[in-house]
């Protein structure tokens, strides 16, 4: 497979604004890009997954002048795709911008990048100022908001960009009928509108023609843990999860079991993983953590688990409770029940709250209940499974916000 | 057709909504409102009124069946 996002990345240094047209050409979209979208089958890559043309067709049947926002927040710990996208070709996420602010008659897109990555934010800026602040009608800027997990989701974004805190809101109304300034707006993934300034350049046959018809086009996936070249890798869609590790170097140690699609992901186990094709549901925003034998998964699981009790924005009872009660179960030694209370309180905050937070964290569980039945089973029964406790999957502290 | 949605982000668990309408709603163990989404029946439909009006957080509506989704969502008045 040929690179696209990342074609021409030989180092780490991002391209001129000169350097990203002599390699990619200029941004002249032929026809109409919300029917191109449609046809390219391209779907969002920042965890949801929704078709990216529906979405631009139900901002432009809104109504009022809409507004774009390119979301990199990227709040998912073991996630870095975004941020490597903003690093190495700014120019592909600013022009998709562009390009969906010209179809939808929008005049200002926004960038918003977590405030823990300055670095980043200070590359996009030099980036739009080497487009002179404006590209046609259309002006960009950054925005940095708070780098928390719930930030990325889009209700909290629109609001962290409107000033307030990045918490989720309830839907509807939705952000494409009404987002930020109460304006409709589109807001897509980094990686998202980078797809969408290649399918602007090159068409809907040119996206297909790598993947499959069902899951069209590459992703840009993180892949973490026990790997031997963990980094961003862009994939070809459809291929299995066995084939991607070996094409990016594999792992370097026995392999225990892979969580694929971050913390709202799912973990699956060596034999599974070479027919787990990959596809934008099963990536979710396409991070990919290796775990080798001989760690503790109780304990990684019970660390994430106490990570996204912390992380819910904190206004759902359900989630609030529930995730503080899945948190403390993992925790409490040697409670017999514990298996059958962890699918309770799955079952009892799953589809709960006004975003996917605890939906998500219920899926993690479930997962890991299944995947990890014998350590969980032995944890119940002596407190502890005698593996070491690795730490490879990450989580980011408050204190260190 | 009508069901029963709470928002959860308004809703402070006061459970009056379970005690006026028990067949759609139960309390989680934390007094969180567990709603059936299922459409109201028109002997329900009363009830489902008065539990909507008896919520101090005003965070229990009555919605309308999407037939998309089969889901209840509360229909929207935009502009």
């Amino acid at each position: 497979m040929n690179a696209r996002l990342l074609a021409g990345v030989a180092t780490r240094i991002a391209p001129t604004y000169d350097q990203h047209l002599a390699l990619h050409g200029p941004l002249d979209p032929r026809g109409d890009l919300t029917d191109e979208l449609d046809r390219a089958g391209l779907r969002g890559r920042g965890g949801a997954a929704f078709p990216t043309g529906t979405k631009l067709r139900a901002v432009a049947e809104a109504g009022g002048r809409p507004l774009v926002v390119a979301n990199a927040v990227e709040g998912e710990p073991v996630s870095g795709k975004d941020r490597a996208l903003l690093r190495v070709a700014p120019h592909l996420v600013l022009d998709g911008a562009v390009a969906a602010c010209r179809a939808l008659g929008a005049r200002d897109a926004i960038v918003a990048i977590g405030d823990r990555t300055g670095r980043e934010r200070a590359m996009v800026e030099a980036a739009i100022a080497q487009r002179g602040r404006k590209d046609g009608r259309v002006t960009l800027r950054t925005a940095a908001v708070e780098s928390r997990f719930v930030a990325g989701e889009e209700t909290a974004l629109v609001r962290a960009l409107g000033g307030r805190e990045a918490k989720p809101s309830l839907k509807p109304p939705y952000p494409f009928e009404r987002g930020l300034d109460g304006a409709p707006t589109l807001v897509a993934n980094a990686e998202t509108l980078a797809h969408v300034a290649l399918i602007a350049r090159f068409g809907a046959g040119w996206f297909r023609s790598a993947g499959t018809s069902e899951s069209p086009g590459t992703a840009l996936v993180t892949i973490g843990g026990a790997v031997v070249q963990p980094g961003v890798h862009e994939i070809e869609l459809g291929t299995t999860l066995d084939q991607v590790l070996e094409q990016t170097g594999g792992a370097n140690e026995a392999v225990q079991a892979i969580l694929v699609g971050g913390y709202f992901g799912r973990w699956v186990t060596p034999a599974k993983a070479r027919e787990l094709r990959l596809t934008p549901d099963v990536l979710g925003a396409g991070a990919i953590v290796v775990l080798p034998a001989g760690v503790c998964a109780f304990a990684e699981c019970a660390r994430v688990l106490a990570y996204l009790a912390e992380e819910s924005a904190g206004q759902c009872g359900p989630c609030v409770h529930g995730l503080r009660a899945i948190a403390d179960t993992m925790s409490a030694p040697g409670e017999p029940d514990r298996r059958r209370r962890l699918e309770q309180l799955a079952a009892l905050v799953d589809r709960r709250g006004a975003c996917r937070h605890p939906d998500g964290a219920a899926g993690f569980l479930r997962s890991a209940l299944d995947a990890f039945a014998d350590e969980f089973a032995a944890h119940v029964r002596r407190g502890r499974c005698g593996a070491r406790d690795a730490r490879v999957l990450p989580i980011v502290g408050r204190r260190q916000r | 057709m009508r069901a029963l949605r709470v928002d959860p982000i308004a809703c402070d668990g006061r459970g009056l909504c379970a005690e006026l309408i028990p067949e759609r709603i139960t309390l989680d163990e934390w007094g969180y409102p567990i709603v059936d989404p299922a459409p109201l029946t028109p002997s329900l439909q009363r009830h489902a009124e008065r539990a909507v009006a008896a919520c101090p957080m005003l965070a229990l509506r009555l919605g309308w069946i999407d037939s998309t989704e089969g889901r209840a969502g509360s229909r929207s008045r935009r502009r």
